[in-house]
């Protein structure tokens, strides 16, 4: 798979999951493309980060991806 | 007058040993006098809140943090952990109070002029309190609020020459004993492997790679310094294939007292006669020592390695000279399925620059890990759920006695399909003419 068709697969999953989750492990977008090797999916996905079209989520122990502005935001993380 | 009251805290230290209430109390004061005239970029008084918040934890018994956050810095996804307070209005100081982990020197050296330009930006930007070092190594910051974290990571990039640490489902920074450039047990250049590999894989580092947290640790000899056997994923272990050098003029100078054993370190009691035998020979745990006429044999097919001779006579024994490292795997903290030590994997391999054989167990185990375990499984706990004889099979690593913890409980060896003349498959009708139900 090409990488464009990778990332539209990528925003299709999370647009789709969007109303009931906004946070997924990295191991959940494997499935979303499961031809492509975990390492290049893994550069797929971090590479969208770096675009802006995804963000990190982190616990300080795990690391959670979804959309860019969807779910709760870091501005708002000191309301309630 | 503190902002508020803390009599639970107080209490914390009336006890013999440094209080980390005493610590904080001082840098709230410290911030509260502010005699340096710094324009300070979090609240002044961060410290009395947290002190605060802390007292109303104890007082409540309940925690009052919350968990997680989109914070960082831009392109990394590791290296600050986004804290903040659920009860702001009473605690504003605290509304956040992120962790930035800050990558430690190799070896953990410093010049007090560095550590001066950490603590001058720390006390800048954060809350002016520091964990050195974190038990991943790290130099840990502790409290900062969100528009800080790219002020403060451009100047440790730009004019303080460092990186951010790992965090989250990343690498986590490596960390390292301080090796030959001080320590003569040292098997191998602990600094220059992990240096090497924090820069071959930056981007495990500072992109999230992996189902979960994986720490690399380097110790020179099995001393274990850094403690790397108990505390990463994968542990680098000096070792030596050769023989144990013995001075026999050295030993006998231990035993007749003009050497101090453990170099003095036990000096401060007396301990009597140092008795060679009780001291040594008998705590050796393969009991492959012994006096022969005067001169100390040891049978070094059987030796593990476990440094205690030569730790205690470290002047008449030394390391082999055909050193290397041992590699271990496996070692995490009993979040699931309690506690795990290390396992070794590989037995021993040369250091040698570029570290291609290294890398390459390294990377099998990666690819492995990232394949099959699940979200937020150490790599320790994927070895228990599919077998070290599948970790051998990915590594494409023989089994070998070296991984026989003890006979019959894990021997490794196992036939596959393919091995076995004729199968797995046999004739049923055939195998009855020979063997009754
Ligand atoms: C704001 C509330 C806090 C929370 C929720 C929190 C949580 C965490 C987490 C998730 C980790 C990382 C675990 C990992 O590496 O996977 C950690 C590490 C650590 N935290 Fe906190 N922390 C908080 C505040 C503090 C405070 C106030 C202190 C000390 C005054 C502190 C001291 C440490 C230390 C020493 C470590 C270990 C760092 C290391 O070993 O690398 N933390 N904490
Ligand atoms: C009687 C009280 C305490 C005892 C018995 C104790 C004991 C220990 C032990 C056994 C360790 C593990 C050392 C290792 O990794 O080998 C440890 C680590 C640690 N303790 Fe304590 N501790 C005490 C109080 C405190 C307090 C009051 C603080 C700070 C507020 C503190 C902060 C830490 C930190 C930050 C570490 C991790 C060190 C590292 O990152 O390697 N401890 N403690
Ligand atoms: S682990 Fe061994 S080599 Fe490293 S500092 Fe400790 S004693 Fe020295
Ligand atoms: S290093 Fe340990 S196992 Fe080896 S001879 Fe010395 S005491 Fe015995």
């Amino acid at each position: 798979m090409d990488k464009e068709a990778g990332k539209k697969a990528v925003v299709e999953f999370l647009t789709k999951k969007s109303k009931s989750k906004s946070k997924f492990y990295l191991k959940d977008f494997y499935e979303v493309i499961p031809e492509e090797k975990p390492r290049d999916v893994k550069n797929l996905v971090n590479e969208m980060v770096k675009e802006g079209t995804l963000e990190y989520w982190s616990s300080g122990s795990t690391t959670m991806i979804g959309l860019k502005g969807t779910g709760k935001q870091a501005s708002a993380e000191d309301e309630a | 007058m503190a902002k508020h009251a803390t009599p639970l805290l107080d209490q914390l230290e009336s006890g013999p040993w440094p209080s980390w209430v005493s610590d904080i109390k001082q840098e709230a004061e410290t911030r509260a006098k502010n005699v340096k005239g710094i324009d300070y970029q979090i609240p002044v008084d961060v410290c009395d809140d947290l002190l605060g918040l802390m007292e109303l934890t104890y007082v409540e018994k309940r925690t009052h943090w919350k968990h997680g956050g989109i914070v960082g810095v831009f392109g990394y996804g590791g290296g600050v952990i986004g804290r903040y307070c659920d009860q702001p209005q009473q605690f504003p100081g605290i509304a956040h109070f992120h962790t930035v982990r800050v990558s430690q020197p190799s070896g953990k050296y410093y010049t007090s002029a560095y550590l001066k330009q950490l603590c001058d930006l720390w006390e800048l930007r954060g809350s002016g309190l520091t964990n050195m070092h974190g038990s991943t190594g790290d130099i840990v910051f502790i409290g900062t609020t969100t528009p800080q974290l790219e002020e403060i990571f451009f100047e440790l990039t730009h004019n303080l020459n460092q990186d951010l640490g790992g965090s989250g489902s990343n690498l986590r920074t490596p960390s390292d004993c301080i090796g030959t450039s001080r320590c003569e047990y040292a098997c191998y250049d602990t600094q220059s492997l992990c240096h090497a590999l924090t820069l071959d894989y930056q981007d495990e580092l500072h992109r999230p790679a992996f189902p979960y947290k994986f720490k690399f640790k380097f110790d020179g000899c099995p001393n274990c310094c850094v403690a790397s056997i108990a505390r990463s994923d994968m542990s680098f272990i000096g070792t030596w294939r050769d023989d144990i050098r013995i001075d026999q003029k050295a030993v006998q100078a231990y035993i007749g007292g003009e050497l101090k054993p453990n170099a003095g370190a036990h000096a401060g009691r007396d301990w009597g006669k140092f008795d060679i035998v009780k001291e040594v020979l008998s705590l050796c745990p393969t009991q492959c020592m012994k006096m022969d006429g005067g001169k100390l044999v040891i049978d070094d097919r059987e030796c593990t390695r476990c440094m205690h001779c030569i730790n205690v006579m470290p002047r008449a024994l030394r390391i082999g000279q055909d050193t290397g490292v041992s590699i271990l795997v496996g070692a995490k903290a009993p979040i699931l399925d309690g506690a795990q030590m290390g396992s070794l994997l590989v037995p021993f391999v040369k250091v040698e620059e570029p570290y291609d054989e290294i890398k390459e167990v390294i990377e099998n185990v990666w690819d492995w890990w990232m394949e099959e375990g699940k979200n937020r499984e150490r790599l320790g706990e994927l070895i228990k759920r599919q077998g070290f004889q599948k970790l051998l099979e990915v590594t494409n690593i023989e089994a070998m006695p070296q991984h026989v913890q003890e006979p019959r409980s894990n021997p490794y060896i196992f036939w596959r399909e393919d091995e076995v003349p004729g199968g797995f498959e046999r004739d049923i009708t055939e195998f009855r003419k020979h063997h009754q139900r």
